[in-house]
């Protein structure tokens, strides 16, 4: 298969130099040239590692520094290409690609863009004082430097904001930027600069933060009007490649838009995965403690208020209790208080209609830590997210129950005090389970079914693997 | 999903108890799809959040999330029996909304010149705000909108509500959420609001002594002025904003509006930028313990604010209408803030005995600052971290406390002008902040004596609406002069300018 190289791109960095970074592209258009079907793919992926590890770091606390060294790193393993003219194609291709998968819904373009902001922003600081204005005239940036005389008028002020961060006071060749403050939040926050009548005066050294904002508004504009542009130049790229090898496109951009947001508890699985015999024993080995605090709650009081019916019911649909299991798992316990009339007069109706058989047949979905953070369970509620909603004694208890050691559960202690709740989650799943978790826990069905995979090893070693869907 | 709601009165048929709080069943199944319907639904269990005193409402209200697997409409109907019952009667509402309330500056205000008469204008945007009321009963009705000023001013005059809320301007009309709600996006979200800021006297109470919580007093409001004149000079000059309206909240602080069409479309990231700009508290934001200013100067816009506004007002007034430095408990609050031990204590044993030595002629307050601020700017403690601790004990004393989240999201409801606050009876005027060192909130027109003066005045028809008999009309002229007239011309050139640069555009296109 040929591969049309654009002449352009090769005059862009005379550098040999394969690990450098030579330049950043700003991605404003998919690059004229054809793609062959395996690099569309294998692109994608490696770039998509390099996301991956970037969302690991941040949602693990890395700092600044940690987080720079992490990047430069990850470029370094994953972009490479044996022909060192390649590289900025290599970037340009998988980053098309990735946003065309990740167009797709709202949660898969905050993600992307997210990521993709970051590593830009790592790559800016990388780069050279020319390289980076480069990218600023690109941004029409150079024309906003602020000029002599308006320089002289309020250098004063620019000298004050300077000393307040704890820097010497700008000298007369200093670059400043001139921009409408809505387009550097962060440095407005901190009143990193000074902002006069609309204006913020952005020095050299921060441009970063301006430039890192002016992507993520052009990404941002560009993902929402993604889907049919980014479509259109996948046909383009793929134009040259054989009839026969189309169907194998759109698998590809299905996998590659599940495999690295882990898999989709929102979506109606297969049932049977566990039956009602098993369940008090994975309960005690594989729940999350929301789940299996409301667990042991249910077997002891044979009931639990709505909140937590809907919590738990939902993830045990999840984890894969089948309807009729889920029917005699609930009125089990529930007959044993209110009696099996009421039982069945009151309570299946909810059950059934949690896995769509009654009422609008939507079938309904396990709930995420997000939605379990940020509820507000009232007196007498069992539900919610223990990190957060229990008190420290509660806790404390409920963790030691569970089999926490002392050590690990002052870090979990510690990450609870800093209101990180799903790090305090993914230690104490690493504590139990004598392995980390790199991703986090995000999902109870998540923590549940990595939870299996260590304690089931015999299959699902393939699943570890980035992308699976591909024969 | 969950929803808020609040309401109604009658077809009860549960009574449970939750918390400190009196519930009274659900009212209707007629929102519902039958099927639906939760079978024999227990309140109690349904029902799992019930906070106290939602920001939006009055100390006596209280909102619900109510948690059903579906529903159709969030209209759920609920009664509660408040816990404290309002002691103001919402029959006086009546002819204030039929007489006095000004609708049609309301209305003008709330379209931005989107009121019909050019080509440019967006007939949609008035019927896209959210208007929310709460109701004698503590009910509380969101998510109200109104297609032009005569349906807004028919549906408060037949209501009366105790309360007028103004949300954001959504997408869609909100009323109608639920049938945009359908496809996989959910189209509904707020495209517009005001910037907003909302500064409380209860967020005061660790630096005044007159008095505690919602009470206020001419010895206190000084703070409120101050966070009028620092907030208002910022968004103007540093921000660029011009229309900026300040409102009594009708109690114990004030609002700001900032209506600039820029400030109305600033995205959440952009609103909270500005709210932390003007933060100086480290830590929680509900702990205003401590104010930390680092660096070897102070950011142009804290120190501009130093200068012009806090150190006066500090100096010449809160320190002695406070009595801040008077007892060993007030100033031990002081001494508490200045990292050196041996300082605080040798101003501690100079204080400790001035008692006996004190003259009479000068308050006690201002001689001890003297010596405080003397001794921490001394030649010997040129060290930086005790050169900021005076501008810090000013600081803590004098900078406005905002409630961050206010500010920060675009769906945050705040009170209407013009309202009437049913504690006080007072109603919530506009304050000038030009003037702002004169407004007394102790003379606010309260409803009783608009009412009196009304009835004095007999029926004396007028063009401009009776208010101007009373004396609401001062409120009601300001509002105008200053703040919505400069905005309607603004508007409407904004509207223009747009609706051109389209036609230029269009063409452009055409010929492409
Ligand atoms: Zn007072």
């Amino acid at each position: 298969m040929e591969i049309v190289r654009p002449q352009s791109h090769r005059n862009l960095f005379s550098s040999n130099d394969a690990v450098s970074v030579p330049s950043l592209p700003l991605y404003r258009s998919a690059p004229p040239l054809e793609v062959r079907l395996e690099d569309f793919e294998s692109f994608a992926i490696d770039r998509l590692r390099v996301l991956k590890g970037i969302s690991d770091g941040l949602s693990r606390g890395k700092k600044p520094e940690e987080m720079e060294k992490l990047v430069k790193e990850l470029w370094k393993v994953n972009m490479r290409h044996q022909h060192a003219s390649e590289v900025l194609n290599k970037d340009i291709i998988s980053h098309f690609v990735l946003r065309l998968v990740y167009c797709r819904t709202e949660d898969l373009r905050k993600w992307f863009l997210s990521m993709e902001c970051a590593l830009f922003r790592y790559r800016f600081r990388f780069l050279t004082p020319e390289a980076q204005r480069a990218v600023m005239d690109n941004f029409d940036l150079t024309c906003r430097a602020v000029n002599n005389v308006e320089f002289e008028s309020i250098k004063e002020k620019l000298g004050q904001v300077a000393r307040s961060m704890g820097q010497p006071s700008p000298t007369v060749d200093a670059i400043f930027y001139k921009v409408p403050f809505e387009e550097v939040p962060e440095l407005v926050a901190g009143r990193k600069v000074f902002i006069s009548q609309g204006y913020a005066y952005v020095a050299m050294n921060q441009v970063v933060s301006l430039v890192a904002t002016l992507f993520r508004s052009q990404l941002s504009k560009t993902l929402i009007l993604t889907n049919r542009v980014a479509i259109n130049c996948c046909r383009k790229w793929t134009s040259s490649i054989r009839e026969q090898e189309k169907h194998r496109l759109t698998p590809i951009v299905e996998a590659l838009s599940s495999s690295y947001l882990g898999p989709d508890f929102s979506q109606p699985r297969e049932y049977a995965e566990i039956s009602l015999k098993d369940i008090d024993q994975v309960a005690k080995s594989s729940f999350p403690l929301c789940m299996r605090h409301l667990f042991d709650k249910l077997k002891e009081d044979h009931h639990l208020k709505h909140g937590g019916r809907m919590q738990l019911g939902l993830f045990l649909k999840g984890v894969g209790l089948n309807l009729e299991d889920a029917l005699a798992f609930w009125r089990a316990e529930f007959s044993k208080k209110v009696g099996l009339e009421k039982f069945e007069k009151d309570y299946s109706y909810n059950i059934r209609h949690n896995y769509g058989k009654e009422g609008k047949r939507t079938d309904y979905t396990p709930y995420s830590c997000q939605k379990i953070i940020s509820s507000t369970p009232g007196a007498g509620d069992q539900h919610g997210c223990p990190y957060r909603h229990f008190s420290e004694e509660n806790l404390r208890a409920a963790l030691s129950r569970m089999g926490v050691n002392s050590r690990a559960m002052e870090d979990v202690m510690d990450k609870v005090r800093n209101r990180h709740y799903q790090l305090a989650c993914t230690l104490t799943f690493e504590a139990l389970h004598g392995m980390t978790c790199d991703a986090g826990i995000n999902h109870p069905n998540q923590y549940f079914s990595d939870s299996q995979k260590i304690l089931q090893p015999k299959k699902d070693s393939s699943a570890q693997n980035l992308v699976t869907a591909r024969e | 999903m969950d929803f808020q709601v609040g309401i109604v009165s009658e077809g009860v048929e549960d009574v449970s108890v939750i918390s400190d709080c009196v519930m009274v069943g659900i009212f209707s199944k007629l929102e519902w799809e039958e099927t639906d319907w939760p079978q024999g639904l227990d309140i109690q269990g349904e029902i799992f959040f019930l906070s106290s005193c939602h920001h939006t409402c009055t100390s006596s209200l209280y909102s619900f999330f109510i948690h059903f697997s579906s529903c159709k409409s969030s209209s759920i109907f609920i009664q509660m029996i408040p816990q404290q019952e309002s002691d103001f009667d919402h029959n006086y509402l009546k002819p204030y909304y039929g007489k006095l309330f000004p609708f049609a500056d309301i209305f003008k205000w709330m379209t931005y010149g989107h009121d019909g008469k050019h080509p440019g204008c967006d007939q949609s945007y008035f019927g896209r705000r959210e208007f929310s009321f709460t109701l004698k009963g503590d009910f509380y009705l969101r998510f109200q909108s109104f297609n032009n000023a005569l349906e807004l001013e028919n549906s408060i005059k037949e209501k009366c509500p105790l309360k007028i809320d103004i949300g954001p301007v959504y997408t869609v009309d909100p009323a109608k959420r639920h049938a945009y709600a359908q496809g996989d996006n959910n189209v509904f979200a707020p495209v517009e609001r005001e910037l907003i800021f909302d500064i409380d006297m209860t967020d005061y109470d660790d630096v005044r002594y007159c008095c505690r919580g919602a009470d206020v007093c001419l010895n206190c409001w000084p703070l409120m002025t101050i966070a009028i004149k620092v907030i208002d000079t910022s968004l103007r000059d540093d921000f660029g904003f011009k229309h900026i309206l300040w409102v009594y909240s009708g109690r114990r602080g004030v609002h700001c509006w900032v209506c600039d069409g820029k400030a109305r479309r600033l995205t959440n990231e952009q609103r909270a930028s500005i709210a932390d700009y003007y933060r100086v508290y480290k830590g929680n934001e509900n702990s205003h313990k401590k104010v930390s200013l680092m660096g070897a100067a102070l950011h142009p816009f804290l120190a501009t604010s130093y200068t012009n506004v806090l150190k006066d007002y500090f100096e010449k007034i809160l320190l002695t209408s406070q009595n801040l430095l008077a007892t060993e408990e007030r100033y031990e609050k002081i001494l508490s803030m200045i990292p050196d031990e041996s300082i605080a204590s040798e101003l501690r044993g100079k204080w400790q005995d001035s008692r006996r030595s004190s003259s009479a002629k000068e308050d006690i307050n201002v001689v001890r600052w003297e010596q405080c601020k003397q001794l921490l700017q001394s030649g010997k403690h040129k060290a930086q971290g005790l050169r900021r601790c005076v501008e810090e004990i000013v600081f803590f004393f004098t900078y406005p406390r905002l409630d961050m989240e206010v500010s920060k999201h675009m769906n945050h409801l705040l009170k209407a002008p013009f309202c009437v606050h049913p504690k006080t009876g007072r109603v919530c005027v506009p304050i000038d902040p030009n003037q702002c060192d004169e407004f007394d909130p102790t003379t606010v027109p309260t409803l009783f004596q608009l009412l009196e003066e009304l009835n004095n005045e007999g029926l004396r028809a007028d063009v401009n609406g009776e208010w101007n008999g009373t004396s609401l009309g001062n409120a009601i002229t300001l509002f105008r002069s200053s703040f919505l007239e400069p905005l309607q011309k603004a508007c409407k050139e904004e509207i223009e300018r747009s609706y051109n640069l389209k036609l230029q555009q269009s063409k452009n296109s055409v010929g492409w």
